[in-house]
């Protein structure tokens, strides 16, 4: 065939080898990811998903550094065993704030997508300390040093900012309110109406029980949150999803 | 090396390439593996057809078999639960204190709450039920909130000091810290040592019995007997939920403590769940 004795001419000259290799790389590539961007159905409209509040965010760059996603996956699958053991399959829409993603790819330990609320804030303390002292069989390395590392909010709106480049919806008035919101979220008895009104659903908790925002604080208030915000008893799956 | 014959024993050709001097054979592919790729060939085009595949503007094709992943689980979620809908609503039904009477009844909510139990419970309580410090152990007779078959119902359908559930069993311990002088609560927590015999300081106790019965006896009783209606518990059996020792017995008497358990009634578990799983707990040993 003609147009195939002319390969000749590819293969010698690097140049257009490696502009002809960018377009068929570029075939794949479109039939891959440009039709996410306008596919209806990859994303559903579920009720109660909102931008997490600033301890949370501070609590999820914790649960990033600490490298919880290493072990831990946030990502039911649809399976009855998954579905029976942690709840609800997980929904593309629970994770649209999460820059970037934690559904993982490994678990030795449980996946935490839904583990918000199962357990005493005590328990998460004595078991980020000592994870042996409640699960004797858990390989999990200890992370008492978090409830005494203090956090200020120093960099709260800058942090809310970035996730805003990103795609997160943080309005003009959840930013100017970082700061505020972030102390408030560990003190009962503070003024929360802002902060609930911003982030419905927020749990306000001194969550390690001890004075002052510690890094613990953070992450429990994380964890406390995950998988709580959707209302499933008003979620009809769609099954041609 | 001499020219291979192909099979037909005949010369074999060349791809017509020529680099150095050296030449490439072309040889026939051998046919199971040429049959194998026409048969994946064709495989992958039925495959297309029927299941979802290809993402198009607003969707992705759907597949003529009609396949769903959500629609495959929620099938067999149905199929679980319809293969077991008959036994859940017996035991859903009939009364607590019954179903031990029942053997088909109580083994099989023995295994379904020893299912649950290790997906709900076992991170607080232990996969062995041997409770941790702060945990209480489910296998001993020692109960802070009753271990009758309906108190262990109530308290894993409500939970402990959940500010959510108007049911949840409540009780809050003072932290005496803000009420009694320092050297009251050594005095008294050498009082609570003696009633279990744990070696102490045999000066204080008689002091200490005064502060005891003062400040503690009300709900934990004159002889530190506890009182399961109020979730007070026991302090006179040397078992103990946060440790004995005498600085442990120190912090809860300054600090107080405030263990807590989230209710697994309402959208965790069914009732049929709670009660199988309330069977298991009670059948470990130390149910009443």
């Amino acid at each position: 065939m003609a147009i195939l004795d002319k390969h000749a001419i590819l293969e010698k000259n690097v140049t257009l080898l490696a502009i002809f290799a960018f377009l068929v790389v570029t075939v794949g590539g479109i039939v891959q990811i440009a039709p996410l961007f306008w596919l209806e159905n990859t994303i559903e409209d579920v009720e109660g998903m909102r931008p997490y509040s600033p301890l949370e965010l501070a609590g999820r760059d914790i649960y990033l550094r600490e490298g919880c996603y290493v072990c831990h996956s946030q990502m039911i699958r649809p399976m009855r065993d998954e579905v029976e053991r942690y709840g609800h399959y997980s929904l593309a829409a629970e994770s649209k704030y999460d820059h970037p993603f934690q559904w993982g790819s490994k678990r030795t330990g449980p996946d935490l997508a839904r583990v918000g609320g199962r357990y005493s804030d005590d328990w998460h303390v004595d078991h980020l300390r000592d994870p042996q002292s409640v699960v004797p069989e858990s390989v999990m390395p200890k992370y008492g040093f978090l409830e005494n590392r203090m956090i200020e909010p120093e960099h709260i709106e800058d942090l809310l900012k970035a996730h805003r480049l990103v795609g997160v919806p943080y309005s003009d008035e959840m930013i100017e309110n970082a700061k505020a919101d972030f102390s408030v979220q560990i003190d009962p008895d503070g003024d929360t109406e802002g902060l609930l009104a911003r982030y419905p659903k927020a749990q306000v908790r001194n969550f390690d029980g001890q004075p002052g925002i510690s890094e613990a604080d953070a992450l429990i208030a994380y964890l406390q949150m995950l998988g709580t915000l959707v209302d499933f008893s008003t979620f009809t799956p769609d099954a041609s999803r | 090396m001499a020219k291979q014959p192909n099979k037909k024993n005949q010369e074999v050709e060349t791809t017509g390439h020529q680099w150095d001097g050296i030449e490439e054979y072309n040889n026939p592919l051998p046919r199971w593996w040429l049959w194998t790729f026409y048969a994946c060939i064709v495989w992958g085009i039925w495959y297309v057809i029927a299941y979802p595949a290809w993402p198009l503007v607003q969707s992705a094709t759907a597949g003529y078999k009609g396949w769903s992943t959500r629609a495959n689980v929620a099938v067999e979620l149905a199929e679980a639960e319809a293969a077991n809908a008959a036994i859940n609503a017996k035991l859903e039904t009939v009364e607590l204190t019954a179903i031990a009477g029942d053997p088909e009844l109580q083994g099989y909510a023995t295994s379904a709450g020893n299912a649950v139990f290790k997906t709900w419970c076992a991170q607080c309580h232990g996969s062995g039920a041997a409770g941790a410090k702060g945990y209480p152990n489910l296998l001993d007779n020692d109960w802070l909130w009753g271990g009758t078959i309906e108190d262990i119902h109530t308290t894993i359908a409500h939970g402990i000091r959940n500010q959510e559930d108007p049911d949840a069993r409540y009780s809050q311990m003072p932290a005496f810290g803000e009420i009694l002088e320092p050297a009251q609560i050594d005095q008294v927590a050498n009082y609570v040592m003696s009633m279990s015999g744990e070696p102490q300081d045999a000066s204080l106790v008689a002091e200490g019995q005064t502060v005891f019965a003062e400040n503690c006896a009300a709900c934990h009783g004159e002889a530190g007997a506890g009182d399961i209606y109020q979730g007070a518990p026991n302090l006179a059996d040397a078992i103990w939920l946060y440790g004995g020792s005498f600085d442990t017995i120190k912090e809860t008497v300054t600090y107080s403590r405030f263990g807590v358990m989230p209710p697994m009634g309402g959208a965790d578990l069914s009732e049929a769940e709670i009660r199988a799983v309330a069977i298991y707990v009670h059948q470990l040993g130390g149910g009443e």
